[in-house]
Formats: structure tokens, sequence, C-alpha cells
């Protein structure tokens, strides 16, 4: 099967023959672990280990104290996440004893790991910068000269702490308190690695940021912290990847991503997501837009047993526009639960929301949304538009759309559609010397096709690529 | 014209569709080099037998025998049947969306030709072959079918067709909805498609067609059956006179639907 993106050739049919040696695989490494489970002991470990400044102690301390009070969400699927036993989790896992700039320096099993995953060479290619996460400290860490010379700060959150302590304390958990919800409050308390970006004034970043992440110990929960500040009339595009060899017993991924767009600035946070089908996926993303600024989330969940996840983007200034294009593919056993949250809370703010589903086999995906427009958001505009794709009979989607409007000079407009692969559809490209398996994912490919136009060539064909095997059901 | 080498067999073929018998019973030889059309009208059963032919899955040939170029078909799924020369030019293209024009036409050319095949050639291929039909360039970024015209979707259809250069093409209905400028262009088309090698099965309601693409035999289908057959003139006299005389030469036994 070739794929065609921006002009150039790509045979998916090729691309794929080294996915189990690429993806499935586990290094034989020693970790250092600290113990399992979570209390203010294991904290103050952490906290310790890092050598973190006595706010950030605290402030650890503080969430896992609302963590610990908060229950568990009655929402969502309450079925699956009964089943995270918190007891079980190792919260603290390093792999190296320190971050490094220069790949030479890097260990080499970990440079095996990498190289699998090919970062070096898209490096080399493509890529403005590389931070790649590893357990929970991130190993190897680059930046072009160039960005460096504008100004721009990319870093692992933990160096990001300790070289810019100021800034750090002024936007970390501006966005998302640790009150925020339970799983915001648990990264709080045990949080490590992620990405720390800081774009000064109108500097515009030309080549997308991006960061791999990597989950390679079982029962472990990785709970990574990314901070990106676009400073007034700045631009930056920032991208993560994440593929998770596959495991038998459960892991959990809590995340929090909290985004500031200065006035008139510009971010785009792109994601794709493959985690193996046993990984709890729970993560608060949020950012908050300034006058006349934009924020795209774009956004694709494959993998894991359940994800929950909703982007949201708070337009506090006057003129700020918010996108999130989304897509999701459950497959059997899986659980989608994704969606997107804009909040108006400012006059002329858009906002629009693109949401694509697939579930196969007894995959369920979910579309859970919140529109809000406040009462001083006159002349704002929503426009949610909801697309599932169902393929096979106990493939299942729902939709849980809400909207609160409180002021009447507003334009809403919802969308909402289910199809299923038509068997008109596949005749047709069958017809024309398409296998069946090669038609269907044709036409899921196409279905995708509006998300995958928006990711640079490389992710598209990596995006492309485990669509197929999803649809051939190799994976797991 | 002929060289008698028989691409296109039909013997005895039954159709059903839903459990109910579309297709009673209809035999053919269309040999390479040949044109043949089959024309009949509305629900005289012309559609669902091509749509057997090409193995579309509502469409069940229950009795009979079909061979292509020697090899019975019966068997083959869609897909293989194309693989093995057959193509069907359909009434209504389906619209595939998010699947560019260029895309789908490699991807259906290297299903044709393996997956270790050459493709270097395609772009070059591709255009020529819209520009053989007067199709924009600005269609190789659109979706498939999606919002196209008819004429544009019948002039899609035929750039597959030149693209693919099947055995044995069998065109449903290529002329509805085309003005008279579309049907000139798409018949030039399927004109220089043709060559001794191949076949042609037009099927079609109305005679206008077969003015720009001829036809050495014509088929009368109603009724499910085969009821007159003969050349080219059958046509220009069903054009004039309708299907009805037909109908009362078979003694009323068929009637039109």
């Amino acid at each position: 099967m070739a794929q065609e993106i921006d002009g150039q050739k790509h045979d998916l049919s090729r691309l794929n023959e080294d996915y189990a040696s690429k993806y499935c695989f586990r290094d034989p490494v020693d970790y250092f672990k600290g113990a399992k489970g979570l209390d203010h002991e294991a904290v103050a470990m952490i906290s310790k280990m890092k050598k973190e400044p006595v706010w950030m102690s605290d402030l650890r301390h503080e969430a896992l104290d609302i963590f610990l009070s908060r229950p568990m969400p009655t929402w969502g699927n309450t079925e699956l996440l009964k089943e995270i036993d918190f007891a079980d989790i190792y919260y603290f896992m390093k792999s190296t004893d320190s971050t490094k700039g220069n790949w030479d320096d890097v260990p080499e099993y970990i440079k095996k790991t990498f190289d699998r995953l090919g970062i070096p060479d898209a490096e080399k290619n493509f890529l403005g910068g590389v931070s790649a996460q590893y357990e929970s400290e991130v190993v190897y860490h680059s930046m072009k000269e160039d960005l460096t010379k504008q100004g721009i700060i990319f870093l692992d959150m933990d160096s990001g702490l300790k070289q810019y302590p100021e800034i750090v304390q002024k936007y970390f958990g501006s966005v998302i308190p640790s009150t925020d919800n339970k799983f915001a409050a648990l990264n709080t308390s045990v949080w490590s690695g992620g990405s720390f970006i800081y774009v000064p004034p109108g500097v515009n970043v030309t080549v997308p940021l991006q960061a791999y992440f990597r989950i390679n110990a079982e029962n472990m929960g990785q709970f990574e912290r990314t901070l990106i500040i676009a400073d007034k009339g700045s631009r930056v595009h920032y991208i993560e990847g994440c593929t998770a060899p596959v495991y038998s017993t459960h892991s959990l991924h809590s995340a929090v991503v909290e985004l500031v767009a200065m006035e008139g600035s510009y971010i785009r946070y792109t994601t794709i997501q493959n985690w193996a089908r046993n990984i709890y996926n729970l993560v608060t993303k949020r950012a908050t837009a300034h006058k006349n600024a934009t924020v795209e989330w774009v956004d694709g969940n494959l993998g894991s047993r359940l994800t929950m996840k909703y982007p949201c983007i708070q337009l506090v200034g006057e003129g700020a526009r918010g996108e999130i294009l989304s897509v999701a593919f459950a497959g059997q056993d899986q659980h989608q639960d994704a969606g997107a949250k804009v909040i108006h809370a400012a006059p002329n703010t858009t906002s629009r929301i693109t949401s694509k589903s697939i579930s196969k086999d007894n995959g369920r995906a979910s579309y859970r949304g919140m529109a809000k427009i406040h009462k001083n958001a006159v002349n704002s505009k929503i426009s949610v538009e909801c697309d599932a794709l169902l393929i096979g009979e106990h493939a299942r989607s729902d939709t849980y759309p809400t909207m609160e409007i409180d002021n009447d000079q507003v334009s809403v407009e919802h969308e909402a559609r289910v199809s299923k692969v038509a068997e008109e559809q596949l005749f047709y490209l069958q017809s024309r010397g398409l296998t069946e398996d090669g038609a269907r994912l044709l036409i899921v490919n196409g279905f995708m096709e509006p998300f995958t136009k928006e990711l640079p060539l490389e992710y598209a064909v990596e995006l492309n690529r485990l669509i197929q095997l999803e649809m051939e059901g190799s994976i797991g | 014209m002929s060289s008698h080498t028989p691409l296109l067999v039909l013997k005895d073929v039954h159709v059903e569709v839903e459990g109910k018998e579309v297709v009673a019973g209809v035999s053919l030889t269309i040999n390479a080099g040949e044109t043949h059309a089959i024309m009949g009208p509305n629900g005289s059963g012309k559609s669902s037998l091509s749509n057997a032919l090409m193995g579309h899955p509502s469409y069940k040939i229950t009795r009979g025998d079909v061979s292509l170029a020697g090899r019975s078909i019966l068997a083959m799924s869609a897909d293989e049947r194309s693989r093995a020369g057959l193509f069907l030019a359909f009434q209504y293209p389906l619209a595939i969306p998010g699947v560019t024009v260029a895309n789908f036409m490699r991807t259906a050319l290297m299903a044709h030709r393996g997956k270790d095949a050459d493709m270097s050639d395609f772009r070059k291929l591709f255009k020529a072959e819209m520009a053989a039909l007067s199709i924009d360039e600005k269609f190789a970024t659109r979706y498939v079918n999606d919002g196209f015209s008819g004429g544009e979707k019948k002039r899609i259809e035929i750039l597959q067709l030149s693209m693919l250069q099947p055995k044995m093409a069998i065109l449903d209905e290529t002329d509805s909805g085309l003005d008279i400028d579309a049907l000139k262009t798409v018949s030039q088309g399927i004109n220089r498609f043709h060559n001794k090698s191949n076949g042609i099965l037009l099927v079609t309601h109305y005679q206008r067609l077969l003015d720009y693409v001829k036809p050495d035999f014509v088929h009368v289908m109603m009724s499910g059956q085969f009821v007159k057959s003969g050349g080219a003139e059958l046509a220009l006299k069903l054009e004039d006179l309708g299907y009805d005389w037909v109908s009362e030469e078979n003694g009323g036994k068929v009637t039109v639907k």
C-alpha cells in the first residue's frame, strides 16, 4: 500500500515490517525504582533526589493531600478506572544520572532504543530539537544553535526548574492547579520530566520542537509535566510522539500539559500517542490564550486500555482563537474517551472543535465535549464537528456534548455524524484491484485525512502505519 | 476486427438479488477486439448483470458460468477479478472522502502491478491520461468523486479504465448524465482504450453513446434475458421504435417493466 503525502511516495506496506522489533521490546535494564505506592515519604524522596527548591517540594506535598482526598471520577469509564491499583505503581524511576546534551554521551542501551525509534536520523533530516524521555528522566537533549541564539528555551522540565526557577514558579500550575482534578494533583505530586519551553517576544520558531516519550518498565507510572510559554507575538509548534512497548500488567500514564499563549502569539501542540494496550492514559491538557492569541491542539490517540483526555483552551483575551483537532482509534477492548473543552471568556473569541473517531471490533470511542460562552464573550463563535466511523457490528461510539451559552450574541454550530464503512464503497475499491483489507484501510485513511494533513510528513507516515497495524489487528 | 479469441464468455448466467432472480439465463461470447452493447429498458437486468460479473457480493450468480480469458471467475472476489483483467465503469461511482484521485489511482495501479513493482512512471502516465481526457490537473488532489458532477465522475471512471488497461471493460450507463461535449470526450477515451486484444461491453439504455463508440454486436435485454441480437443497426432501430416492438416480436412473453 503506497500513500502519497505532500507529493512524496511512501510505501506503507514495508514501513511496518520491523514494527515488532522496533516497538514491542523491553530493555533489560536495572533501574533505581524507589518503592511501590505513594505517600509523603515517597514524595519527599523524589523532591530530595531532584534537589528542588522548597516551594516545589511544598507544592508536591499539598498536591498529594489533594490527590488522596479526592474521589475517583464518577464519569468516563468508571469500571476501568476502578481497576487502577495506586499502591502497585512505581512513581519514580531513574535510569541514568544526568541529562545528556550530546548523543555520544548517552549510554549504549538507551541509544539502541532510540536508534530503533529512529530519532537521531529523524533529527538530522527534520527536527529542530529533540528531547527524548526515557523513563522518568530526560536522557538526551539537543537543540540547534540558531534556536538558542534566538533566546528560545527548550529544556526538560527538571532542568527548566533548575535553570529558570523564576519563570517556572510564575507559570507552573497557573493553568492547571492541583485542585483541578485528582489526576492533575497526582501529577503535581510526583511529576518528573516533560518539556519546558519559553519563546521570547516576537520570535518565530520556524521548525517544530519535538519530544519522544517512552514507558519501559512494568508497573510504572509516567507523570511528565510540560509547560510552554509563548511570549507576545511569538510562534511555536511543539510535537510529541509516543510509543510504548507491550506489557502484561497495567501501567499508568498521567501527564499535565500547560500552555500559556500571550498576546498575539501562536502555539500549536501536536501529539500522536500509541500506548501499549494495557496503559491507562489519563492526561490533563489546558491552554490559556490571551488577546489575539491562537492555540491549536492536534491530538491523535491510539492504543491504551483507557484514554481520558480532553484538551482545553481558555480564551481569556479579546479576539483569541482556539482550535482542537483530534482523532481516536479504539480497537479490541479499548476505550478512547476523548474530547475537547473551550471556554470563551472574552468578546470576539472563536473556537473550532473537530473530533474524528474510529471504533473497530468491540472498541469504544466517546466524544466528551464542553463549550462554554460567558456573559461578556459577545460576538463569539463556536463550531463543533464530531465524526465517528464504525467498523464491524460490535463497535461503539458515543457523543456527550455539553454547551453552556450565557449570552445571545454568539454563533454556535454543532454537527455530529456516525457512519459505517459502506459495502458499496468497498466494492468500488475492490473492483479496482484493492483487497478488502486494503480497501477498508484506504477508506479509514481517507476518513482521517483532515487530521493527517495537519501533521508533518514523518508523523503522517507514522500515523498511517499505526492505523494500518490497528486495522490488521497486529498490535497487542 | 476480431481475432476470435474468446475473452469474456457467459454461459446460461442466472443472477439473484436478495433471493429474487433478475437475470434468467444469458449466454454471450465477446472475443478480443470486439465491442458489444447490451441495451434494454430500465429494470431489464442490465446493471444487475454488470454488477454480478464484477463480483458485487449482493448480486449472486446462482447458475451458469463466466470465464475471462479462458478461466472461470465465479470463485474470485471483485479484487481478484479486477487483477485478472476485468473492469467495471460504474453507473454511480462512489465518493471516497479524504482519498485523492492521485492516491487512489496509484494504489489501484500498484494493486495490479504488485507491491514490489516500479512505480516511477506513475506521475507521467497519470498526467498524460488526465490531459487526454481533458481532466483539469487539480482533480489529482481532489477527493475521489467527492462533490464531482455526473460528467466529472464519468471522466474519472474512464481515466481509471485507461490507467488500468483491463482485458475486458464493462461500461455501465457511462453515457448517462453527460452533456454532448463530455459524451464526446468520454467516447474518445473509450475508443483510445480499445484495441484488437481487449473487449468492451457497453451497457446502455440509449443509443446515443453508440454514435461515438461503434458496437459490433447489440443485444437487447428484457426481463433478465437476451431477446434479440444483431449488429449496430439494431441500436438505431431501437432508437426509432423503442423497445415495444421487440416485446411484441416475442409474443408478449417478455414485457417492458
